[in-house]
């Protein structure tokens, strides 16, 4: 994943509530293998309504995305944020977020950030003329107008985004510790993995560990 | 010792903490993982990419589920048709060529115990109390009816738990939501959940871990829980717990992959160690009483939506909340519904009755006891049962519950997510009705322009026979 530092630049002055994954990508745009392509299918409702935001010509490309509260809320699908991502959508600014989307929206370098209400209600008014600006490493959204919105991260997820750094290899790194809690939970727990008992389904393969 | 009164959330969480960073998040170990077509693909091609293994294939189980046509899966000789959406069939060929090159244990679509990821997990004890349970899907929280820590995942934490069967978390608050006092008649587990979240609303539970708790519960069946689990998510809580009794042992016991011998014995010992402390401090705490709970059904496209099937339609103008006004405004405009009509006057034209919220054998038996001796009316163009599993369904003929629904007009159908999502062939077309037992009522969630209604089965069955959102009291007493 690429560092993020900064967003910068114009945002859809959206605040719609409740936007549920089925709004940012419905279910039939799911069958795909791969995270590519589903900008096309992103906000499909929306866009197919005369006058939308997205293909309002003045909003095009933005890299900013301003909502209302329960953001991403719905679905575990992750096809939400690969949407996003794919029409060039870096930061989600809204009151709240469903947890499994902020949890997705950070895996694919899009920052998930939250504002009091009053705060996103004068980013949509500054949003609709004017860039705005979201600061990773002094935590601000701040505008020409010299409006200055701090916000907060999760310091571990900050520090991924930062540094663009990839999960799964940091905590392979952890490997000797994962191993000790396996062991100590074999003995504490033993039926944990004993009863796993899938005898009797399909199991082959050369990637079997 | 424990030095302090403990949650049943974290207990779990203590004894799943595989290293504490410094800035408070830990590395939990995950000891269950449930795998299906949609959200593992990218995951397995991460892997691949990276030259990766599978840490754990033995806590793992793969299943097809959201793709697969709920229509007739081999013809009269036996052999698997194909499926016609070349999209669905290249997910579904993906996922067992993944499970078999990197020997994750794998359910089939001809297997008898295939079914919704959700249901076959307890049905196959392969989901256990006091353990960490994750999907790439959002109703995982169903599990914790059965006492597991279990929440929904993206694709990247799919990927993050294949490699190394853990997840980097943050540990929840904690929300108890207490239901006291004895459900009345025609009242079910579903009209329970669904008056929770009109209560908290569809954001109500966000970053809280809901344990559900008080008399209504400890009397539902692990079928009932399993409901009221499952739609935590709709109040925006990724998991909802419920500790572990002896209706979870019982049910458990003898489950294909549940402990046996010695270690069910120790399992069991142990199990009755995880619920709350008497002292246990919630972080919010939000009570119900049974007797405020009626036969409940959503009018909107929020889950949050609810309202008893007594009730009408909410003027917009009624909200307080300017935002919200404008909401249910919007909603009433895709629902093509007007304030003030009464929910009884409400036509429906087609009834879906399965998904993981009310699929399993006690909820075609509660749709079968509204629909026996009657007929679906004129009306109702497409009337589903879709069983949750391969061995829901088997069961459900032994009781002869399948002719109950061919007979009235239904079409018993294969097991799978169906309508619940519109994914596969099972849609709901645009402008038209649905009253759905299923979890999510939002914009196009069942095919595009399709208005959903949720509710529970019997209050389907009782729609489907009437042509019109029901109140399944009144139809039954009717005939008493
Ligand atoms: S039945 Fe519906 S909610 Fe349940 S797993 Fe399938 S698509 Fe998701």
């Amino acid at each position: 994943m690429d560092p993020v530092r900064q967003v910068e630049g114009c945002a859809y002055p959206w605040g719609a509530k409740n936007i549920d994954t089925d709004i940012i990508i419905p279910a039939h745009w799911l069958k795909t293998t791969t995270r590519e392509g589903l900008g096309r299918g992103a906000f499909e409702t929306i866009r197919a309504q005369e006058g939308n935001i997205f293909d309002d010509p003045r909003y095009a490309g933005s890299p900013i995305l301003i909502a209302g509260d329960n953001f991403g809320c719905g679905s575990s699908r992750e096809h939400a944020a690969w949407a996003l991502a794919d029409l060039g959508i870096k930061a989600v600014i809204a009151p709240s977020f469903s947890d499994i989307f902020s949890g997705n929206a950070f895996k694919n370098g899009i920052v998930p950030v939250v504002l009091p209400q009053e705060a996103v209600d004068r980013l949509i008014e500054v949003a609709k003329t004017e860039e705005i600006t979201i600061d990773l490493e002094t935590m601000t959204v701040t505008t020409p107008f010299q409006d200055r919105f701090t916000f907060e991260l999760d310091a571990f997820r900050r520090q991924c985004l930062l540094e663009g750094l990839d999960e799964i290899g940091l905590t392979l790194a952890r490997d000797t510790a994962i191993s000790k809690f396996e062991s100590g939970a074999a003995e504490a727990r033993p039926w944990i993995s004993v009863g796993a008992g899938n005898e009797g389904v399909a199991i082959e393969g050369d990637r079997r560990t | 010792m424990a030095s302090r009164p403990l949650t049943l959330y974290e207990k779990i969480w203590a004894d799943h903490v595989v290293e504490r960073r410094d800035d408070g998040t830990c590395l939990i170990y995950i000891d269950r993982h449930l795998v299906h077509e949609v959200t593992s693909p990218q995951a397995f091609a991460g892997l691949r990419a990276q030259g990766r293994k599978v840490r754990r294939p033995d806590l793992t189980l793969a299943v097809p589920d959201h793709n697969l046509p709920t229509t007739a899966r081999v013809d009269a000789a036996g052999n698997m048709l194909p499926i016609a959406d070349p999209e669905s069939a290249n997910q579904l060929s993906t996922l067992r060529a993944n499970v078999a090159e990197f020997g994750v244990p794998y359910i089939d679509a001809l297997d008898a115990r295939q079914g919704i990821v959700h249901v076959i997990g307890p049905e196959q004890g392969f989901t256990l109390p006091g353990t960490t349970l994750v999907c790439g899907d959002s109703h995982t929280s169903a599990h914790g009816a059965l006492g597991a820590l279990a929440f929904g995942i993206g694709t990247s934490e799919v990927e993050h738990v294949l490699a190394t069967q853990t997840l980097l978390l943050q540990q929840m608050k904690t929300m108890e939501v207490r239901v006291d006092g004895t459900l009345g008649f025609g009242v079910s587990p579903k009209d329970v959940v669904l008056a929770i979240i009109g209560k908290i609303g569809a954001a109500g539970g966000t970053g809280y871990v809901i344990e559900f708790t008080g008399e209504v519960i400890r009397a539902m069946s692990i079928e009932g829980r399993l409901t009221v689990s499952n739609m935590s998510i709709e109040g925006g809580a990724r998991s909802g717990l419920i500790a572990p009794d002896e209706t979870t042992f019982a049910y458990l016991k003898g489950r294909p992959m549940a402990p046996k011998g010695a270690d069910w014995d120790k399992a069991v010992a142990y199990w009755r160690t995880l619920p709350s402390d008497a002292a246990a401090q919630y972080d919010r705490s939000v009570q119900l009483h049974a007797t405020d709970i009626a036969p409940s059904l959503t009018w909107g496209t929020s889950p949050e939506d609810v309202v008893p099937i007594t009730g009408h339609i909410p003027d917009p103008e009624s909200f307080a909340d300017p935002s919200k006004r404008v909401a249910a405004q919007k909603s009433l405009d895709y629902m093509g519904l007007t304030a003030g009509t009464a929910m009884q006057d409400i036509g429906v034209e087609h009834v879906f009755i399965g998904s993981c919220t009310n699929s399993r054998i006690e909820d075609l038996r509660a749709a079968a006891a509204v629909v026996k001796g009657r007929r679906v009316a004129d009306r109702v163009r497409q009337a589903l049962i879709v069983p949750g599993s391969g061995l829901v369904k088997r069961q459900a003929e032994a009781e002869g519950l399948d002719q109950i629904f061919i007979s009235a007009g239904f079409q018993w159908r294969e097991p799978g997510c169906s309508m619940c999502l519109a994914m596969n062939p099972d849609k709901v077309p645009s402008g038209e009705r649905c009253a759905s037992t299923s979890n999510r009522n939002f914009v196009g969630r069942q095919g595009p322009g399709a208005r959903t209604h949720l509710l529970s089965p019997a209050m389907a069955a009782a729609a489907a026979v009437t042509g019109r959102l029901t109140d399944v009291r009144e139809l039954m007493s009717a005939d008493a």
